[in-house]
């Protein structure tokens, strides 16, 4: 008896997983059955057809404004009067920032702090990071409020939980949001790039175009739950479930190259090979690359986004890849929108930006050998004071 | 396979002379190597092409991170503490890494160098407020994650800074290319072969033998003349260093990451009681610990092969740390 109970139930575990092992079915089988990519799940409810519509056709729109600022650029644009707000200079700005709390938003910010030293009207800007956190963030617009502002910019944390702060504020001064939304009409202004439908589309399409039909997709996600990132992969299901791709998973990265790396080993450790790569974020696409370069196999058809390192990446092991962007250059539109507000001047409302797309015809534009490889390329920063050095470039 | 197969036989006697009884009993490694044979057989019908040299050292880099980190846990959990701070030691020495080499070359073996000082550090930090200020380990360890986790979170504004040099990814990414039969030896396992040796002959030694008593006994180590105190301190800087050899290769592997030490800790103390050695010290042989990471490793490959998601592994480890535990208090108990 005293022998028998370890060896019985190694014996038990290892038999338990060996019955599994020989009797489940072919890998590919149970995440997707039909030929129709049932392997993208169910709809999610954050899924909304008309603005998935109206962004897909967006991306074809010709946008007003001057060319070579696409930060100053509209889409289709609908103005708003501000008479009422003019008022004249030197102006207090504020601004209400979610956070920095990734390369995307530390470029960004440099992108705004930049574009306020352009404007000597501009006496102060007074900033409040909520590090992330909504409760905080509502704390620091009551607090913005007494401290005189002009005008309040607001990057919202989350959506629904910083509407009635916004609404609040707007009470009391002209408020521009841009990024992230809120559920209420008040602000001034909305400034954002077309947005994540668009985002999402764009790179599932190229797959759908470069991996031949019943080639292996697998989606890579940062997180569930996140609006622009719920449309960024809703707007690729769509693609995907039109095409004759095989999602042959969907999985969620958190955003980290280690966490990516091991996913996408494992899934070509189990599936033999896959054909293309969908990310709802590029941060982690080299990651990605790297897992078929260590496992010795082909790189795939692949999405990633405008970081230096993936683009570097791209152009040197000459990848077949796209780069949607959600570009940082939307940090620059905010000062510029609360200046003609406080001018008095009519601005878009909302104010739909370009968002442009890396394809292998334009890489080397992008590519910035003295960059940081987490700077992100469509950042229209370098004319602006303080280039390269205080984006960490040389 | 043959440098696995090297340190399995060369690890052996010393876990059955050194910690472990031969046989069932408490500390031995037989019913860990039975699982581990039987795994293994269900990953090659599962995927016949694992026995391939080139995928079977595959295999052991990716699982060579856990298997040091198991064995410097094993020091740890041997003399009847625990470390719970390894997991973010981890990932705070792949951000400082990362800050420090900003992809600078140059910056490599230098900064490799201060990663082992840093775990050293670390482990003494551990290992001198747990023996000297009597703090129970565990709440030593984890009040050490705890700041750990703080400081990297403080020190880099929560999103990460700089890059790995090419140089430094290296041990966690390639090997020694062209050798007959295995294609690629990767550096990862020849680290993994260095300090299983080491960690052997360390517990054949004189502090092996001090620290078994140690976790067996404590005061009876004492009343004997054993130094206590410094062989547990000892224990946390094994700990600690093996974390930053474990860190070099998984930032090698993975690149600059928030994550990449997020429960690791309990990865390692999972594999290490999967190893047979049991919690409260005493019993078991670091040979043990490192074939219930390897193990723990083989079991998830499996896992995967069979399309179980990612997210069910902490469910099989919870499983595995109380049938472990369980079991083992049955076995001293009969």
């Amino acid at each position: 008896m005293r022998k028998s109970t370890p060896f019985l139930l190694a014996v038990c575990t290892a038999v338990a997983v060996g019955v599994v092992g020989c009797t489940s079915d072919v890998p590919g089988a149970s995440p997707s059955a039909g030929p129709s990519g049932a392997g993208t799940g169910e709809t999610s409810k954050f899924f909304v057809q008309a603005d998935h519509d109206n962004e897909l056709a967006l991306r074809t729109k010709s946008a007003t404004g001057p060319a070579d600022k696409p930060w100053e650029q509209a889409l289709d644009p609908k103005t708003v009067d501000t008479a009422k707000y003019k008022k004249a200079g030197p102006y207090n700005l504020c601004f209400s920032n979610a956070g920095v709390g990734n390369p995307w938003r530390q470029v960004g910010f440099k992108n705004m702090q930049a574009e306020v030293k352009l404007h000597p009207e501009i006496k102060s800007f007074t900033v409040a990071d909520a590090e992330s956190k909504d409760d905080k963030q509502i704390s620091d617009i009551t607090d913005l409020l007494g401290k005189g502002c002009d005008a309040l910019i607001v990057s919202p944390n989350t959506t629904a939980t910083l509407t009635p702060a916004v609404e609040q504020a707007c009470a009391k001064v002209p408020v521009i949001v841009f990024d992230r939304g809120v559920n209420t009409k008040c602000p001034v202004t909305f400034i954002n790039p077309i947005g994540g439908y668009a985002f999402g589309a764009t790179g599932a399409e190229f797959l759908v175009e470069k991996v031949k039909p019943k080639g292996k997709v697998l989606a890579l996600r940062i997180l569930p739950g996140v609006d622009v990132l719920e449309a960024r992969w809703g707007a690729a299901k769509v693609v995907f479930d039109k095409s004759e791709l095989d999602v042959v998973g969907v999985e969620f990265t958190d955003g980290d190259a280690a966490k990516t790396k091991t996913i996408v080993s494992n899934y070509i450790q189990r599936f033999g090979d896959i054909d293309g790569i969908w990310m709802d974020a590029g941060a982690t696409a080299v990651a990605a690359a790297e897992a078929f370069e260590d496992a010795g196999k082909p790189f795939p058809a692949i999405v990633g986004e405008d970081q230096q390192d993936f683009l570097k990446m791209w152009q040197d092991k000459k990848l077949t890849a796209i780069a949607p962007t959600y570009p940082t250059y939307q940090w620059r539109t905010p000062v510029i929108a609360a200046l003609k507000i406080l001018n008095g001047e009519a601005v878009a409302s909302p104010w739909k930006l370009p968002q442009p797309t890396i394809t292998a015809d334009n890489l080397s534009q992008f590519v910035q050998k003295d960059m940081p490889p987490l700077h992100y390329a469509m950042c229209g920063c370098a004319t602006l004071p303080g280039y390269p050095g205080d984006w960490g470039g040389k | 396979m043959s440098t696995q197969t090297a340190a399995l036989t060369s690890a052996a006697p010393a876990g059955l002379g050194g910690g472990g009884r031969s046989g069932w009993g408490a500390g031995s490694i037989r019913p860990v190597l039975i699982i581990l044979v039987l795994l293994l057989i269900a990953v090659g019908i599962r995927q016949p092409d694992f026995y391939d040299p080139p995928v079977l050292l595959a295999f052991l880099k990716r699982a060579a991170p856990l298997i040091i980190l198991a064995a410097g846990q094993y020091f740890v959990i041997v003399a009847g503490d625990f470390d719970l701070s390894v997991g973010s030691l981890v990932t705070a020495e792949v951000v400082i890494a990362a800050r420090l080499i900003d992809g600078d070359p140059a910056a490599t073996w230098p900064v490799i160098a201060l990663l082992l000082g840093f775990g050293l550090l670390i482990g003494l930090v551990n290992g001198l407020v747990t023996t000297l200020l009597q703090v129970p380990s565990f709440i030593t360890t984890l009040g050490m994650y705890l700041v750990l986790v703080g400081a990297v979170y403080t020190w880099t504004g929560g999103s990460p800074r700089g890059a790995l040099s090419e140089e430094f990814r290296l041990f966690g990414r390639r090997g020694i290319d062209g050798v007959p039969v295995l294609g690629q030896l990767p550096y990862a396992v020849l680290v993994l072969a260095g300090v299983a040796v080491l960690a052997v002959l360390a517990m054949r030694s004189d502090f092996g033998k001090v620290l078994l008593a140690v976790g067996d006994n404590p005061r009876a180590a004492r009343v004997t003349g054993a130094r206590t105190a410094r062989v547990r301190t000892i224990a946390f800087l094994a700990s600690g260093v093996l974390a930053a050899v474990a860190a070099i290769l998984l930032g090698g592997f993975g690149g600059v990451s928030f994550q990449v030490g997020q429960g690791l800790e309990f990865t390692a103390i999972t594999a290490v009681v999967l190893g047979g050695v049991v919690l409260g010290g005493g019993r078991g042989s670091v040979a043990g610990a490192m074939l219930g990471a390897l193990t723990l490793q083989t079991l998830l490959t499996l896992l995967n092969l069979l399309g179980v998601s990612g997210a069910l592994s902490s469910a099989v480890q919870g499983l595995i740390i109380l049938a472990a535990v369980a079991v083992g208090t049955l076995r001293r108990r009969t």
